[in-house]
């Protein structure tokens, strides 16, 4: 580590790896879950949470939580995502790909614009 | 690119999950998340201890907070298929409820994390101990920019004596006071020393502390520097510790470089900078003059106070020398404050106790308790009671230098005041838990035995004395004990009270004394009856039906 030379920057040291320990405590304001039961795995899924944890970190995104569960039901709907956000509403997003996920990250997470053609 | 991890998976790598093979689940969680493309998206990270010892190796799955035990390298591949991959807990290695066996998967949902308040052990178990990054992330140094920054010495002394912090070696000075002392002692040159001599039986809060969290301790040490107005301070650890030392020596290094020790601290005019003594064992020279003597390269006896070493210590230099507990609590103290930490704990004993719970409970390890807490909330409720449908018989604090609580005085507050009154003390933070199978003559046997192997022969009271009653010890699990023998001990056990040069022996009777205050008729069943009634002593009949 370089040396730090004044109490500001360490200052601001602190703010840039705040994000890099704050997994390891209580969840974050928004919450998304990739459905990985079998069905969603075999319809791709593994892609959409490799997909998301890519896209979250490219944006920047600290407020996000991403987790994965089992199956919600609709496997005829997989791959599957389910966003929860601040306000605790739950969102299912089904029949996803990469593009998708990444058009879901930008508007929704982001600018708080559900793609309402996506849910299920 | 690089992605930010969405798991990290928090491996102990304290020493007691070390020894019981947390690196090689370590190893084994890296090479299955290879081994699915993971390890990109999932970080394992080896941090220091987390508490839960005698689970251990440990492990937790973060944002889940999922808790795993007893693991082994063969369970790294199923929790890294099911869990990390699939999202499903594997219910076969989170902790069960021992009352109902239900799973509770929740890190804090279970009661040994639940009943603990963490001030001290902030960072065990949650951050790398070795990288300075993740204790700057979760504000650590932010205490030492703050005092350089807007404090002075005397501010830094006012607030840490306003906080109410008191002595976690266990005598319970103001350390406040001690820091003002020091700072207003005339001396050209002044030093900090941290007390790692940490040598009770069955006490690990030291070692686990700077082998956790050795920044905390680290920081906590330079604030004490500003503070008096030190340049030098050292680490005094004992060479028993191997892990402890090469993780601080480590973390000294990493401190130096990041500008955080050393010639200008942060842009600074305040330079301060660390090294490290090792003890060779001796137990006397956790006492303050004898640790002075050992850095000095002299033989570890302790000398006369006064003058106190606040006034001529290393080298006849005005010194401060605070426990490692003791620095740890200072970052905090001064970064959030003094009413802060006033109101945890008493009106008298503020703050938090670190005790290391051992013996007949049924989690062992390493808990954090705001003082007041009674000694039922900390063995029953957190260590979750004693195994085998036993019963509780005693708690031993403090080490050889403390007592036995009997079990009917198991709602004994913990603080400095009432664990003395009631024949204890607190001490360093030791706490062994006894069941009906212990015999409290041969446990007070075996302290007194370990005070006069310990004893360094300075003083007559406690050369003579701990030898003295180490022999009337042997004649009554021997068989050969009268009744006079007991009154022996107590005129001794007083004498040695009042009389020892140092706080070894004035201590050294303590755990004979409360016991035969405590326990008098097990004492007489061994002098009168010649009976042993748990059948611990080989020389006397077992008082018990089917030995």
């Amino acid at each position: 580590m370089a040396k730090i030379n004044s109490p500001a920057d360490l200052k601001n040291l602190r703010d840039q790896l705040k994000s890099t320990t704050d997994l390891r405590g209580e969840p974050k304001e928004i919450q998304v879950i990739v459905h990985m039961g079998t069905c969603g795995i075999a319809a791709g899924a593994r892609d959409i949470l490799e997909q998301l944890a890519i896209d979250c970190s490219q944006a920047g995104l600290d407020n996000v939580t991403i987790r994965n569960s089992g199956c919600v039901g609709l496997c005829d709907r997989e791959p599957m995502m389910t966003v929860t956000d601040k306000k605790g509403e739950q969102f299912r997003y089904g029949k996803l790909d990469r593009k998708k996920v990444s058009e879901i990250v930008q508007k929704h997470l982001l600018s708080n614009e559900p793609v309402l053609q996506y849910i299920v | 690119m690089d992605i930010k991890a969405r798991s990290h998976i928090l491996v102990c790598a304290g020493a007691g999950c070390v020894a019981s093979g947390s690196l090689e689940v370590s190893a084994a969680l890296q090479s299955a998340l290879e081994a699915k493309g993971l390890d990109k998206e999932v970080q394992v990270i080896e941090t220091g201890c987390l508490g839960p010892c005698a689970a251990g190796p440990v492990a937790v799955v973060y944002p889940d907070g999922v808790f795993y035990q007893n693991l082994k390298p063969e369970d790294a591949a199923v929790i890294v298929e099911e869990h990390i991959l699939k999202g499903r807990i594997v219910e076969r290695l989170v902790h069960k409820e021992h009352a109902t066996s239900q799973a509770v998967p929740a890190l804090n949902q279970i009661d040994f994390f639940k009943g603990q308040e963490r001030i001290v052990l902030r960072n065990c178990g949650v951050i790398d101990p070795l990288k300075i990054d993740d204790y700057i992330a979760r504000d650590g140094y932010q205490a030492l920019a703050k005092v350089l920054t807007e404090m002075t010495p005397e501010q830094v002394t006012d607030t840490v004596k306003k906080s109410g912090l008191r002595g976690r070696g266990g005598a319970g000075f103001p350390t406040g006071l001690k820091w003002e002392f020091t700072r207003k002692a005339q001396g050209e040159r002044k030093y900090v020393l941290c007390n790692a001599d940490e040598g009770d039986p069955g006490a690990f809060m030291d070692r686990d502390m700077l082998e956790s969290d050795p920044f905390a301790v680290i920081e906590g040490i330079t604030l004490g520097g500003f503070a008096i107005g030190a340049h030098q301070g050292f680490f005094y650890i004992r060479a028993e510790y191997p892990m402890a030392i090469k993780r601080v020596q480590t973390a000294i290094n990493l401190a130096r470089k990041a500008g955080l020790l050393g010639e200008n601290i942060l842009g600074s005019a305040f330079s301060f900078d660390l090294e490290i003594r090792l003890g060779a064992g001796a137990f006397v020279c956790g006492e303050e003059t004898s640790l002075i003597n050992s850095i000095q390269g002299e033989r570890g006896e302790p000398r006369i106070r006064p003058p106190y070493p606040t006034q001529e210590g290393l080298w006849g230099h005005p010194t401060v020398i605070n426990n490692v507990e003791t620095l740890a609590n200072v970052p905090a103290v001064l970064f959030y404050g003094a009413d802060w930490f006033r109101q945890i704990g008493t009106a008298k004993s503020g703050g938090t106790k670190v005790f290391a719970l051992a013996g007949k409970v049924r989690h062992t390890g390493l808990v954090e308790v705001p003082m007041g807490s009674t000694l039922r909330e900390i063995i029953f409720n957190i260590g979750g009671g004693v195994p085998g449908n036993k019963q509780l018989k005693a708690v031993q604090t403090g080490g050889p230098a403390g007592g036995c609580i009997p079990a009917d005085a198991i709602d004994t507050v913990v603080d400095y005041e009432t664990l003395t009154k009631a024949g204890s003390i607190m001490g360093s933070g030791g706490m062994i838990v006894m069941d009906e199978d212990d015999c409290m003559v041969d446990i007070a046997r075996y302290y007194i035995g370990f005070n006069q192997d310990e004893s360094c022969g300075k003083c007559t009271p406690c050369r003579e004395g701990t030898m003295r009653m180490l022999e009337i010890f042997d004649r009554i699990v021997g068989g050969e004990g009268t009744l006079e023998d007991l009154n022996l001990l107590e005129r001794l056990g007083n004498l040695l009270k009042k009389a020892a040069l140092c706080g070894l022996g004035r201590a050294a009777p303590n755990p004979v004394l409360s016991t035969l205050k405590n326990f008098r008729k097990e004492y007489e069943a061994h002098v009168i009856d010649k009976v042993c009634p748990t059948g611990k002593c080989p020389g006397l009949k077992s008082g018990k039906s089917n030995p």
